[in-house]
């Protein structure tokens, strides 16, 4: 795993002690809210609806049993015992004490975590495939990449005062898990002539006009990788609208001046700041890729997790959902459900987190990894140990078989917590997790990707969920959109709205409808929700939606 | 035509734990809605909101929000107020515990 160097510590520690400083003058009032306000957006520091919210990133989702242990501990000293794991490989804390903040940020930097560019219009904590370096199917790791970019772009002087946040996402396979189309700029490792470089796409984003990245370079060598996205930021922000906050996303960007243009720009700049890159960055990039090398995976037979597979069928069940191919075939990814039925979803407990970190320590190398989807993953598990981890994890609450599943839903904070929201969003991912564990269909549903977001802003991806929800304010009561067929991956979509909203006690029920027509609908038990959705389009699934409308007309 | 006033309480976010304060009619803060001063006049509740707004060592973002009279208080009127004086519906945290 990545190590910090001195100069990283030394940055991130200047930083707290600026903060510091910082929040004892708004203390005492020398400095107004509107003076402070952007300095606590720079460390993460939002104001929500109840209290304080601390954003902390875990860049490209990797983090350490020691890491997570420290999460657990800022957890019970200065939150409520928990945290919540975000779509953007973040935690964050719901009730800190502006006071304690420092003291906060002061613990991470102990375990070389920071708060850093989780907000304002900069660019963002970098995002991967939490699958990295363990997948079977990917070209290379991606986070050494990941890393390069962080560093690059953590304080660029440049780029500290974009029009708007700037994302990024990175993964190294065909099979994006990284949601790498949704993002301002998404790469994908690929391989030509045995040369490794970048699909770059440009323009993705979701919020309230959702947009499909597009493809700006088809091969980008290594070594180009910082001098170009360097160019993509420099055109975006020269061009990008600062008139408008609602049109000042790279996205809109492209949208207007079409990509051929901004591939233009972007070659041209490139071509002008190539030569500016001697190599240093190369230099570096073998550095940090060292830090990333797989762990010595031990040898050994795998007789006990195939006699627990015959013997335990909720072994079996949990490995059939939560276990991915790993590339040594005697070792497996384990992806750990922080989606209990009825729980919030991505939230985990000071002592959930330290079991998991005990379970990494013991049998995982000591590494874990944050999903978008707001899962934890053990990504280098001997088969051996998984009855032993299933056991451990089972205690705990933290069995369940859902991954990929109906009540494996993704959901933004919502109403309960976020000053932005219309609607509540947790609620309804806890509602509709009991009524699936009552209905006891999930299995049968197969693959299933719920997604909810409070409000247009899109936090919970609900444009390219499967079953997508937006919860809305219509005339002071909470109403839910539905849209269809949105999917995240390689073969990423915008979902369609499907009809009028539903109220909070009527989406349940129709997301239900929803299943059990799918289960009618479908070819196959083989043929996905989405795979049938797209065979058939909207009309039989509007007709689950809306059976009154349906029986008026066929009367 | 200009909408019609309807009565309001001034509330904002205490500076240092964040929480959900209401200005009362004694002019001091209260972290319970059914404290708040009821406002049913537009001048004296603009008036009431640029005074609090000068408490930046105390309040962070006051603003002006719905409520209507009950026999034991103000009481909200749009649910996102509701939810700002009781605490979030996944745990008992927040108001609904801690007052
Ligand atoms: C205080 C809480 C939050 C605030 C104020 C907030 C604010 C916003 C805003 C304003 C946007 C729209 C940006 C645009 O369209 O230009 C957005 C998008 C987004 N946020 Fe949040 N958000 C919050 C929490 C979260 C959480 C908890 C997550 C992760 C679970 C998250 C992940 C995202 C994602 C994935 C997007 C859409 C991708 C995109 O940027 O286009 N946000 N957020
Ligand atoms: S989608 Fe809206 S409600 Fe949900 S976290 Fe984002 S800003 Fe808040």
């Amino acid at each position: 795993m990545y190590s910090y160097t001195d100069f990283d510590e030394a940055f991130v520690r200047n930083r707290v002690s600026q903060f510091r400083a910082q929040v004892e003058r708004r203390i005492d009032g020398s400095l107004t809210e509107d003076e402070f306000k952007p300095l606590r957006l720079m460390n993460g520091l939002y104001l929500q609806l109840h209290a304080y919210m601390l954003r902390v990133a875990i860049p490209y989702g990797t983090i350490s049993a020691r890491q997570m242990r420290q999460l657990a501990f800022i957890a019970d000293k200065w939150d409520k015992g928990y945290g919540h794991f975000t779509t953007r490989q973040n935690i964050q804390y719901n009730w800190p004490a502006l006071k304690d903040v420092p003291d906060m940020l002061e613990a991470l930097a102990d375990v070389q975590m920071h708060a850093i560019q989780t907000s304002g219009n900069c660019i963002r904590n970098v995002t991967s495939d939490h699958f990295a370096g363990a997948a079977g199917d990917e070209v290379a790791d991606p986070r050494p990449y990941a890393e390069l970019l962080r560093q690059w772009s953590t304080d660029h002087p440049e780029f500290q005062f974009l029009p708007r946040k700037f994302k990024i996402a990175v993964t190294g396979a065909e099979a994006d898990r990284a949601v790498i189309r949704a993002h301002d700029i998404g790469l994908q490792l690929v391989e030509q002539n045995g040369e490794i470089g970048f699909k770059v796409i440009i323009g993705g984003g979701l919020g309230r006009t959702p947009m499909i990245g597009k493809v700006v370079r088809e091969f980008l060598p290594e070594a180009d990788l910082l001098p170009y996205c360097e160019a993509i930021v420099h055109v975006y922000n020269t061009l990008g609208r600062r008139d408008n906050k609602y049109k000042a996303r790279i996205k809109i960007t492209v949208h207007e001046n079409g990509i051929d243009t901004m591939r233009e720009l972007i070659e041209a700049r490139f071509a002008e700041i190539r030569p500016e890159f001697t190599g240093v960055d190369q230099e570096m990039l073998a550095a940090i890729k060292a830090q990333f090398a797989t762990p010595a995976l031990r040898e050994g037979d795998v007789a006990a997790y195939e006699a627990a597979r015959e013997m335990d069928p909720v072994f079996r069940a949990w490995a059939d959902t939560n276990l991915t191919a790993h590339r040594d075939a005697d070792h497996a990814i384990v992806t750990i459900s922080i989606k209990a039925h009825g729980k919030t979803p991505g939230d985990a407990t000071s002592d959930q987190m330290r079991l998991m970190a005990d379970l990494a320590e013991e049998y995982a190398h000591g590494e874990l990894r944050i999903s978008h989807e707001q899962n934890v993953i053990l990504p280098h598990v001997h088969k051996g140990d998984l009855p032993a981890i299933h056991a451990a994890l089972k205690a705990a609450g933290l069995g369940t078989a859902n991954i990929g599943l109906a009540s494996d839903i993704i959901a933004c904070p919502g109403m309960d917590y976020c000053a932005l929201a219309t609607a509540r969003s947790i609620p309804i991912a806890q509602e509709i997790a009991t009524r699936v564990d009552e209905l006891k269909i999930e299995h049968e549903v197969g693959e299933l990707k719920i997604k909810i977001s409070g409000c247009i802003n899109a936090c919970g991806h609900h444009h390219v969920g499967h079953i997508g929800i937006l919860g809305l304010d219509r005339a002071g009561v909470e109403n839910y959109q539905v849209t269809l067929g949105g999917d995240g991956t390689q073969d990423a979509a915008i979902g369609t709205r499907m009809g009028p909203g539903f109220s909070a006690e009527e989406i349940v029920p129709a997301i239900e409808r929803l299943m059990l027509a799918y289960l009618e609908l479908r070819d196959a038990p083989e043929e996905t929700f989405l795979a049938t959705f797209r065979r058939l389009g909207d009309a039989p699934f509007k007709a689950a939606l809306y059976p009154e409308s349906e029986a008026r007309n066929a009367a | 035509m200009p909408k019609p006033f309807t009565p309001k309480v001034v509330t904002a976010n205490a500076l240092i734990e964040g929480d959900v304060i209401y200005l009362t009619n004694s002019g001091e803060w209260s972290r319970r809605h059914e404290d708040a001063r009821l406002f049913t006049e537009e001048a004296p509740a603009e008036a009431a909101l640029s005074a609090a707004a000068l408490q930046a060592s105390e309040i962070v973002g006051a603003y002006l929000a719905d409520a209507e009279a009950t026999p034991k208080g103000p009481k909200p009127t749009h649910f996102r107020e509701a939810f700002r004086a009781t605490g979030p519906s996944n745990y008992a945290h927040g108001k609904q515990v801690d007052l």
